[in-house]
């Protein structure tokens, strides 16, 4: 691999919820606006963040501390922390598109960037997006559902990239 | 620093981190070595993120200013 004399970045997004798209893509496009080059290798759940149009929900059955917020109303009722019991979370049906929903109106009332907008800002700035093929064989998916630009490979080219980066991180 | 001495504007009131250094990034790319940029951001982040960011790039923060919870920034484009 040459070097360009840039600092590299390499980070493997491992998860397709909502929630855990916002790490990957901003670090990254923060990376990329400090001059550095970075790579994203998306695999397992992480590769559902390549899809030409994100789906990515909140998950609550498997973030038994989240609190959810609602997005409107006084302040103080905005601030409160609602609890939500698993047994709900994870039974009620329908309560991920509510979670969801609600995670995305706070965000945007807040001033937080959309996770398209975040990715678009990566492209813009030339990161590189590998797809894991393995993963597109098990989730049966097909080059065409993915962003046109994808990269396609494995762990051996995410490797070789990544022991010559500054950072690596798994998310 | 002067108002006269600015060329260009950036409001990120309201925006939270990354937006205020993607958006800085996006409007000192568009300009041309030696230009000032002023950015205002409402992120208290935003004080340690444009340290870090203009350190990191090579652009000089050559002023910085606060009151009335909004951050300015004075950006010299590298």
């Amino acid at each position: 691999m040459e070097d360009n004399g840039r600092k590299k970045m390499a980070i493997i997004a491992s998860q397709g919820t909502l929630d855990w798209a916002y790490p990957p893509f901003v670090l990254a496009s923060t990376a990329a606006a400090m001059n550095m080059e970075v790579w994203m290798f998306f695999t397992f759940y992480g590769l559902s963040l390549l899809k030409k149009k994100i789906e990515a929900k909140v998950a609550p059955a498997t973030n038994p501390a989240m609190p959810m917020k609602m997005p409107f109303g006084p302040k103080g009722f905005q601030a409160i922390n609602w609890p939500i019991p698993n047994i709900i979370a994870g039974n009620l049906p329908g309560f991920e598109t509510v979670a969801t929903s609600l995670m995305k109106k706070t965000f945007e009332k807040n001033g937080i960037a959309t996770i398209e907008e975040l990715r678009d800002a990566c492209l813009e700035a030339d990161v590189t997006m590998v797809g894991c093929t393995m993963t597109m064989g098990i989730f049966g998916l097909e080059k065409d559902d993915l962003i046109e630009e994808t990269v396609f490979g494995g762990a051996a080219m995410f490797l070789e990239y990544a022991v010559g980066a500054d950072i690596q991180l798994f998310i | 620093m002067s108002e006269n001495q600015i060329d260009q504007e950036l409001d990120c009131r309201g925006l939270k981190c990354p937006l205020p250094i993607l958006r800085t990034k996006k409007a000192i790319d568009r300009m041309v070595t030696g230009q000032v940029l002023k950015m205002v951001a409402t992120d208290p982040g935003a004080i340690n993120d444009m340290k870090a960011w203009t350190s990191r790039t090579g652009n000089a923060l050559v002023d910085s200013s606060q009151g009335d919870g909004e951050f300015i920034f004075y950006v010299r484009k590298k």
